[in-house]
C-alpha cells in the first residue's frame, strides 16, 4: 500500500506541459488549478480592499471618486466570495477527497474539468467588465451595485449600461461550475470509497465536504434563479423586481439571502474540515466526539437553510417574522459552538506541537469564537436594528471569513503543500507569516467594530469628520500594511519552497489519513493498489498494530 | 478584542456627545430598549467568551508538547457522553434565555400602540435626499426633520411612515432608534420619542447608488413651543420679496421648476427637494454642505463639486442669472 | 444500501435533480407570491386547462419506462419503438405549449412584460419547456445512436440515468400544472 515517489520524468517542452494542464482531467491537477486561480484573485481582491482603506483613512479623502469606490466594494466582495473562497474550497476538496476515500479520481473526471473551466470563465467575464461595462458615463466599468446587488438598484433604470450584466452573467456561469463540482464531490464520496470505508469510517474532511457539496446543490440554484429573473427584467421587460410596475424589491432579498446565508456555511464548513484534520494530528489525539461532530455538521447544514432573513431584520417584517429568525439564528449557534468544544476536547490531554499549520488553527479557534459571539449579538434583532448596515457587520463577517476561514486555509496550505508539491514550506517564514497576519488582522478587524457602534454605515466612499470615526479608520487602514506584508511572505514561501524546500516524503507530519499513504506528490493513479481500511485512522492502525483504532470504534 | 469593545462603549456612555451618533447613547425609547437588550446580550457573550477563551488558552499552554517528551502518543480519548451532553444542554439554555429577552423587545418596539397626540410624518427616500411630509399640517420639507421633544411621563412620540421613490434606503439616527429601511412599493413604519432637545445626526444606511454616502440626516428635536412655531412657519406660502423678482423669474423660467416645488408659485416639481423654506435649513444637498451664499451658488453652478454623481444637473446659467437665482433662494425663509 | 462505483451515474443525476428542483422552486415561489397581485387579464380569463398535452407528457414517462425495461432485456428494436413514442409525446407537448403561447400573445396580449402574471407565467412555464427541449435533444441523440446500431444492452444503466432526467421533467410539470392551472387560476 505504501508507495514511493516515481523517478522524475525528463522535462517536456513548455507547450506540451501547458497543454497537459489545460486538458487535464486529473483531480489533483484540477485542484491545483482551482487553488492557483483563487490565489491570484486573493491578491486582486486584496488590492481592491487596500484602495478602499486608503480612501477611508481620512474623512473627505479624494484618493478615488465615489464611482470607483463603489465598484471597489462590489468587486472586492464578489471576487472574494466567488473567485477566491469558493474555488479554493473546491480545489482542496478536489485534491484531497478522492485520496482520503482511497479512490483513483473523482467520479466524473471530465465533468470536473468542465466545472473548473466554467468557474474560471465566470471570473474572466466579471473582470472583463472593467473594460467592457459601459456604465452610466460611457466608460467601461465594473459593477457598482454591491455584492448582493439589491433590487431595484440593479434595474435598467438605475443601472444602465452593462456593468450589472457582467456581475449577473459572470456569477451565473461560475454557478454552473459550482453545481458540477458539488455533484462530483457527492458522487465521489458516496460511491467511490475504498473497501471497508463505511460512512462511519470516513475522515471528517470527507463528511464535511459532503455536507458542503449538498448545500451547494440546494443553495446556488436560488441565486441562479434570481439572476435569470434579473436578466429577464433588464432585457425582456419582465417585472420580477420592478417596483415601478408592482414588482417587489423584498423578494430579491429573500431569494438572494436564501442563497447568501447558506453560502457562508459552504465556505466555513470546509474550514471546519481543515481544523478537524489538522488539530488531531498536531495534538497527537483522535478527534474528540467524531459522531457528534458529524451530527453537528449535518444539523448546521439543515439549520442554515432556515436563518436567511436575519440579513433582513431592518426591512420591516412583522414581529413574528423577526422573532422566528432570531430563534433559528440563535439555534444554529449551538451545533457551531459544539464544534469548538470538540476541537478543544481534542487538544485537551494531548501533546500540542506548534508547527505553522497548528498555529493558524489555534488562531482560528480564538477568532472564530469571537466571530460567533458577535454573530449572536447580531442575531438579537433589536440590536441588529442598530448594527446592521454598519461597520460592525463588516467587522463581524470579516472576522469569520478572514479570522476564521482564511486562517484555517493558511493552516491547510502549510499542512498539505508538502503532499501536493513534495516539499516542505519553510517554518521560519511560516511563523513570520502567521504573526504579521495576526497583528494586521487584529488591528484592522478588532477596531473596525467600533465605528459601527458609533454609527458609521457601510458602503460609503467617505464620511463626515467630527463623528468620532477618524482615528479608528486610520488604525483599521494601518492593519492592511501588516496583512499585505504577511501575504507577500506567504507567496514568497510557496515559490521558494517549491524549488528549494526540504523534501517532504510520504508522511512528514506522522498523520493518519490515506493521503499520507502515498507519495508526495501522489502518482497519477494515486495508489498502486486500492487500500482496504478497518477504522477511521488507517495509518494509525498500521503504525500501532498493538493498539489499533478498530478495537475501540 | 472585547476589551476594545468595552473601551468603545465607555467612550460613548449614555448622555454622551450627540454629534457622535453612538448606539450606546440612546435618547429615545426605541434606542433605549435596544440599548438595554444589548447590554444583556453583551454580558452573556462576555461570560461565554471568558469561559471558552480561558479553556482554550489553558489547553494551549498546559497540553503543549514538552522538550523532554518521551515520544509516545498520549491516551486516545474518542469522546465522552456526559461532557458532550453538558456542552449541548447549557448552550441550548443560554439560547432560550437570549431568545425570550429578544422577543420581548421586538414586540415592545414593533407592536407599540400610538397615543392620540402622536406626530405623523411620512419620509420618502430619494436618490440622494430625504423628503419629509407633515400630513397633519399639510406641508412638505426636505432633509432636516423637526420633531417635538417627548416627556417621559406623558409621551408625545413621532410616528414616521417610510416610503421610497426609487431604490432602497434606510433611516438611521442611532441615538434615537434602530434603522428601518425605505423600500419602493412597500410601506414601512418606525417611531421615536426623543427625551431631550438637540440636533441628532445620522445618514442613509442602505446602499442606494453613487451618493449614498452623502445622504445625511439631521433630526432637530425641539420643545413643544419651538416646534409649533416651526410648524407655523413651514405652513406659510413662500416669501415673495420684490428685490429678488429677477431671480424668481430666472427660477420659474428655467428647468428648476421641473424638479422643485416652491409653494404658492408655479414651481410644482417633485423630483427634487421642496425649496419653499430652504433658508430654514442649516445644510443643503442632504448635508453635503452648509447652507451659505457661496455654497448655494456653487451647488447650483455645479453640484458635482459637493456631490459627484448627484442627480441634479449643472444648470449652465451665466453669472448674472446665477447670482439672481441665488439671491432668490436666499430669500426663501 | 451500500453505494458503490456503478451507482455514481444515478447519484450524480439525483444531485442534478436536486439542484434543478431548487431553481424551479424559486420560480414557483415567485409565481405564488405574485398570484392575485397582477393587473391586466387574470389567469382564469386567458388560461385553458392543457389536458391533452399534459396527458401526453405524463404518458411519456410510462413509455420511457417501458423503453428502459426493453433495453435491459436486450430487446433493442422494442426499445427503439418505445423511445420514438416518447419523443413524439414530448414533441406534442411542446407544440401544444407553443400554440397556447401564440394564443396568449396575439389574441390576449399577455407577454412577459405586459403584467406580473405574464412575467411569472412565461418564466415558469418557459423554464419547464426549456428543460423539455433539452430532454428532447438528448432523446433524439440517443434515437440516432440507436438507429445507427450503437446502443446495446450494456448501456441500459446509462439509459436509466437519462430516464431519471425525463421523469424529473414530468414531475416538475405536475407541480407547474397544479400551481398554475389549478390552484391559482
Amino acid at each position: 500500500m505504501l508507495v514511493t515517489a516515481p523517478a522524475r520524468a525528463a522535462t517536456r517542452p513548455l507547450f506540451d506541459q501547458l497543454h497537459d494542464w489545460i486538458t487535464t482531467v486529473d483531480h489533483k491537477r484540477l485542484g491545483i488549478l482551482y487553488i492557483g486561480y483563487a490565489l491570484v484573485f486573493l491578491v486582486i481582491g486584496g488590492i481592491e480592499a487596500t484602495i478602499m482603506r486608503i480612501q477611508l483613512a481620512i474623512p473627505h479623502n479624494h484618493f478615488v471618486s465615489p464611482q470607483v469606490f463603489n465598484r471597489m466594494f462590489t468587486m472586492h466582495g464578489t471576487t472574494m466570495i466567488f473567485f477566491v473562497a469558493m474555488p479554493v474550497v473546491f480545489g482542496f476538496a478536489n485534491y484531497l477527497a478522492p485520496l482520503m476515500v482511497g479512490a483513483r479520481d473523482m467520479a466524473f473526471p471530465r465533468l470536473n474539468a468542465f466545472s473548473f473551466w466554467m468557474s474560471a470563465l465566470g471570473g474572466i467575464i466579471l473582470y472583463f467588465s472593467f473594460f467592457g461595462g459601459s456604465g452610466l458615463y460611457g466608460a467601461g466599468s465594473a459593477p457598482d451595485v454591491g455584492w448582493f446587488a439589491y433590487a431595484p438598484l440593479t434595474a435598467q433604470a438605475f443601472s444602465p449600461g452593462h456593468s450589472t450584466d457582467y456581475w449577473t452573467i459572470g456569477l451565473l456561469v461560475s454557478g454552473v461550475g459550482s453545481i458540477g463540482t458539488a455533484l462530483n464531490i457527492v458522487a465521489t464520496i458516496l460511491c467511490m470509497r475504498c473497501p471497508g470505508m463505511t460512512l462511519g469510517r470516513m475522515p471528517m474532511f470527507a463528511w464535511l465536504n459532503l455536507v458542503m457539496a449538498g448545500l451547494v446543490l440546494v443553495v446556488v440554484s436560488p441565486l441562479t434563479a434570481a439572476q435569470i429573473m434579473l436578466m429577464l427584467d433588464r432585457y425582456l421587460g419582465a417585472h420580477f423586481f420592478d417596483t415601478q410596475a408592482g414588482g417587489s424589491a423584498v423578494i430579491w432579498m429573500h431569494f438572494f439571502w436564501i442563497f447568501g446565508h447558506p453560502e457562508v456555511y459552504v465556505l466555513v464548513i470546509p474550514a471546519f474540515a481543515f481544523l478537524s484534520e489538522i488539530v488531531p494530528v498536531f495534538s497527537r489525539k483522535a478527534i474528540f466526539g467524531y459522531s457528534i461532530m458529524v451530527a453537528a455538521t449535518l444539523t448546521i447544514g439543515f439549520l442554515s437553510l432556515g436563518v436567511w432573513a436575519h440579513h433582513m431584520f431592518t426591512i420591516g417584517m412583522t414581529s413574528y417574522g423577526n422573532a422566528f429568525f432570531v430563534g433559528s439564528t440563535m439555534a444554529i449557534s449551538v451545533p457551531t459552538g459544539i464544534k469548538i468544544f470538540n476541537w478543544l476536547g481534542t487538544m485537551w490531554g494531548g501533546k500540542i506541537i506548534f508547527k505553522t499549520p497548528m498555529l493558524f488553527c489555534i488562531g482560528f479557534l480564538f477568532q472564530f469564537l469571537i466571530a460567533g459571539l458577535t454573530g449572536i449579538m447580531l442575531a438579537a434583532a433589536p440590536f441588529n436594528w442598530q448594527l446592521s448596515g454598519s461597520y460592525f457587520v463588516v467587522a463581524h463577517f470579516h472576522y469569520v471569513i478572514v479570522g476564521g476561514i482564511l486562517f484555517a486555509l493558511f493552516g491547510a496550505f502549510y499542512y498539505w503543500f508538502p503532499k501536493m508539491m513534495g516539499k516542505m514550506l519553510d517554518e521560519t517564514l511560516g511563523k513570520w507569516h502567521f504573526w504579521l497576519f495576526v497583528i494586521g488582522f487584529h488591528l484592522t478587524f478588532d477596531f473596525m467594530h467600533i465605528p459601527g457602534i458609533l454609527g458609521m454605515p457601510r458602503r460609503i466612499y467617505t464620511y463626515e469628520p467630527g463623528r468620532g470615526w477618524e482615528t479608528l479608520n486610520i488604525i483599521v487602514s494601518i492593519g492592511v500594511v501588516f496583512q499585505a506584508a504577511a501575504i507577500l511572505i506567504f507567496v514568497f514561501n510557496m515559490i521558494w519552497s517549491y524549488f528549494k524546500g526540504k523534501a517532504a516524503g510520504n508522511d512528514p507530519w506522522d498523520a493518519w489519513t490515506l493521503e499520507w499513504a502515498t507519495a508526495s506528490p501522489p502518482p497519477d493513479y494515486n495508489f498502486a493498489t486500492i487500500p482496504a481500511v478497518r477504522s477511521r485512522r488507517p495509518l494509525w492502525d498500521l503504525k500501532h498494530p498493538e493498539d489499533p483504532d478498530w478495537k475501540y470504534e | 478584542m472585547l476589551c476594545i469593545g468595552w473601551a468603545g462603549m465607555a467612550m460613548a456612555a449614555p448622555g454622551g456627545d450627540p454629534a457622535v451618533p453612538s448606539i450606546f447613547s440612546p435618547a429615545s425609547t426605541p434606542a433605549d430598549s435596544v440599548y438595554h437588550l444589548s447590554l444583556f446580550v453583551l454580558e452573556v457573550c462576555f461570560l461565554i467568551f471568558i469561559v471558552v477563551f480561558g479553556l482554550l488558552a489553558y489547553s494551549v499552554v498546559k497540553f503543549r508538547r514538552r522538550p523532554d517528551d518521551d515520544g509516545r502518543e498520549p491516551a486516545q480519548i474518542y469522546g465522552s457522553n456526559q461532557v458532550e451532553l453538558a456542552w449541548t444542554v447549557i448552550p441550548i439554555l443560554i439560547v432560550v434565555v437570549l431568545f425570550l429577552a429578544t422577543a420581548r423587545v421586538i414586540h415592545a418596539v414593533e407592536d407599540f400602540r400610538f397615543p392620540p397626540n402622536t406626530t405623523e410624518i411620512t419620509a420618502v427616500g430619494h436618490q440622494f435626499w430625504w423628503e419629509f411630509q407633515y400630513p397633519q399640517q399639510g406641508f412638505i420639507t426636505a432633509n432636516e426633520l423637526h420633531v417635538p421633544v417627548s416627556d417621559v411621563k406623558t409621551p408625545t412620540p413621532t410616528h414616521i411612515t417610510l416610503l421610497s421613490a426609487d431604490t432602497d434606503h434606510s433611516f438611521w439616527v442611532p441615538i434615537l432608534a434602530g434603522k428601518t429601511d425605505l423600500i419602493p412599493n412597500r410601506t414601512n413604519s418606525m417611531w421615536i420619542d426623543p427625551h431631550e432637545t438637540g440636533v441628532y445626526v445620522g445618514q442613509c444606511a442602505q446602499y442606494c447608488g453613487t451618493q449614498h454616502a452623502k445622504m445625511l440626516l439631521r433630526v432637530i428635536v425641539q420643545s413643544r413651543e419651538d416646534f409649533n412655531r416651526w410648524l407655523a412657519e413651514q405652513q406659510r406660502p413662500a416669501e415673495n420679496a420684490d428685490n429678488v423678482a429677477k431671480g424668481r423669474q430666472v427660477f420659474e423660467t428655467t428647468a428648476c421648476v421641473n424638479c422643485h416645488t416652491v409653494a404658492g408659485t408655479n414651481a410644482h416639481g417633485k423630483f427634487g427637494p421642496d425649496l419653499t423654506h430652504l433658508m430654514s435649513r442649516g445644510t443643503i444637498a442632504a448635508g453635503a454642505a452648509l447652507n451659505s451664499r457661496e455654497n448655494l451658488r456653487q451647488w447650483i453652478k455645479d453640484p458635482e463639486v459637493f456631490k459627484p454623481g448627484s442627480l441634479m444637473p449643472a444648470m449652465q446659467l451665466d453669472d448674472q442669472d446665477l447670482n439672481a437665482v441665488t439671491d432668490y433662494l436666499l430669500s426663501l425663509h | 444500501m451500500p453505494l458503490s462505483h456503478e451507482h455514481r451515474g444515478h447519484v450524480g443525476m439525483w444531485c442534478l435533480i436536486i439542484a434543478e428542483s431548487a431553481i424551479f422552486t424559486i420560480f414557483v415561489v415567485a409565481y405564488l407570491y405574485y398570484a392575485g397581485k397582477s393587473l391586466g387579464p387574470t389567469p382564469r380569463e386567458v388560461l385553458d386547462l392543457p389536458i391533452f398535452i399534459s396527458i401526453c407528457l405524463i404518458s411519456s414517462s410510462f413509455t420511457i419506462h417501458m423503453a428502459e425495461r426493453a433495453i435491459a432485456r436486450d430487446k433493442t428494436r422494442l426499445f427503439g419503438i418505445w423511445w420514438l413514442v416518447t419523443i413524439v409525446l414530448g414533441a406534442i407537448f411542446l407544440v401544444g405549449t407553443g400554440r397556447e403561447w401564440y394564443h396568449l400573445i396575439y389574441k390576449d396580449g399577455v407577454t412577459i412584460s405586459s403584467s406580473l402574471f405574464g412575467t411569472t407565467f412565461y418564466s415558469l412555464v418557459g423554464l419547464h419547456a426549456s428543460h423539455v427541449i433539452i430532454g428532447l435533444t438528448g432523446l433524439s441523440t440517443i434515437m440516432i445512436l440507436t438507429l445507427l446500431g450503437y446502443v446495446k444492452q450494456e448501456h441500459a444503466p446509462r439509459i436509466e440515468v437519462f430516464g431519471m432526467y425525463w421523469h424529473f421533467v414530468d414531475a416538475v410539470w405536475i407541480v407547474v400544472f397544479t400551481v398554475v392551472y389549478v390552484i391559482t387560476r
